[in-house]
């Protein structure tokens, strides 16, 4: 299973909505990494608001993709977080430190917007 | 009580058993944050036998006692089995390259977890999220 990645100017936009399994976990990792150097994007929002849960796992797989983003150049903003699942990640001990967050899509992008400007 | 079982041999089996977990829980009545919980306790579960025991299983039952009703998370392997039971349950350690969240927040996640290790016999967690 492939999750779609839209290319919106320079800008990367993906919204999961999928259940993430291990394996398309990884290889959505290794496909955002590629999209934006073949477009050379500047940001990627990714959209978790269909995500009822994360486990340590694809934390730490959306983390990397924070990071190895930002080796790139690029800026990544993880929006949508639902409440439960915003519950569960403290619960765990996993605060997500450094990972640019917003509310929704739209946010996202004025994040992404500011950061990149500022 | 019935009980739904999963058979942990490969990725696709993590995904099997949290889906199992989240249908019990919604039966059982838990809102979605206590889903999300218990959803998020298999996962951790489940991956941790898949990565170190390769094989295993994770069994989900309601449990009715006095007066409380919840969901009760069976899982066990007969894998190498855990050294320091006391270091896997501190938070960061990690031996697969990952957070080092998964037991002690399995323990959070959970009202009730309970854990028996031998080396080189395997493992076996008991996990329960009442209902509140």
């Amino acid at each position: 299973m492939r999750i779609p990645i839209l290319k919106l100017k320079e800008y990367l936009l993906v919204s999961v909505q999928i259940e993430l399994d291990d394996q398309t976990a990884l290889q959505f990792q290794e496909d955002i990494l590629n999209k934006i150097h073949e477009e050379g994007s500047r940001g990627v929002v990714i959209d978790l608001t269909s995500v009822d849960f994360i486990d340590s796992f694809i934390a730490k797989v959306l983390g990397d993709v924070v990071d190895m983003s930002n080796l790139m150049g690029a800026k990544v903003v993880l929006t949508g977080i639902q409440p439960a699942v915003a519950i569960t990640l403290v619960d765990m001990g996993i605060l997500m430190h450094g990972v640019p967050t917003a509310l929704d899509l739209e946010q996202g992008l004025e994040k992404l917007q500011q950061e990149l400007e500022g | 009580m019935s009980q739904t079982c999963v058979e942990v041999r490969s990725e696709w089996s993590i995904v099997a058993a949290r889906q199992a977990g989240r249908t019990i829980a919604k039966e059982v009545g838990f809102g979605s944050v206590d889903q999300a919980r218990i959803t998020t306790a298999i996962s951790e579960l489940a991956r941790n036998i898949y990565l170190y025991a390769k094989v295993g299983e994770i069994c989900i039952e309601k449990v009715v006692e006095a007066n409380k009703v919840g969901v009760k998370v069976s899982a066990s392997d007969n894998g190498p089995g855990i050294k320091d039971l006391r270091r896997v349950m501190e938070d960061g350690y990690t031996t697969s390259g990952g957070l080092g969240a998964g037991l002690p927040g399995v323990k959070r996640l959970m009202d009730e977890f309970l854990i028996d290790s031998k080396e080189g016999e395997g493992t076996k967690i008991h996990a329960v999220k009442w209902l509140r």
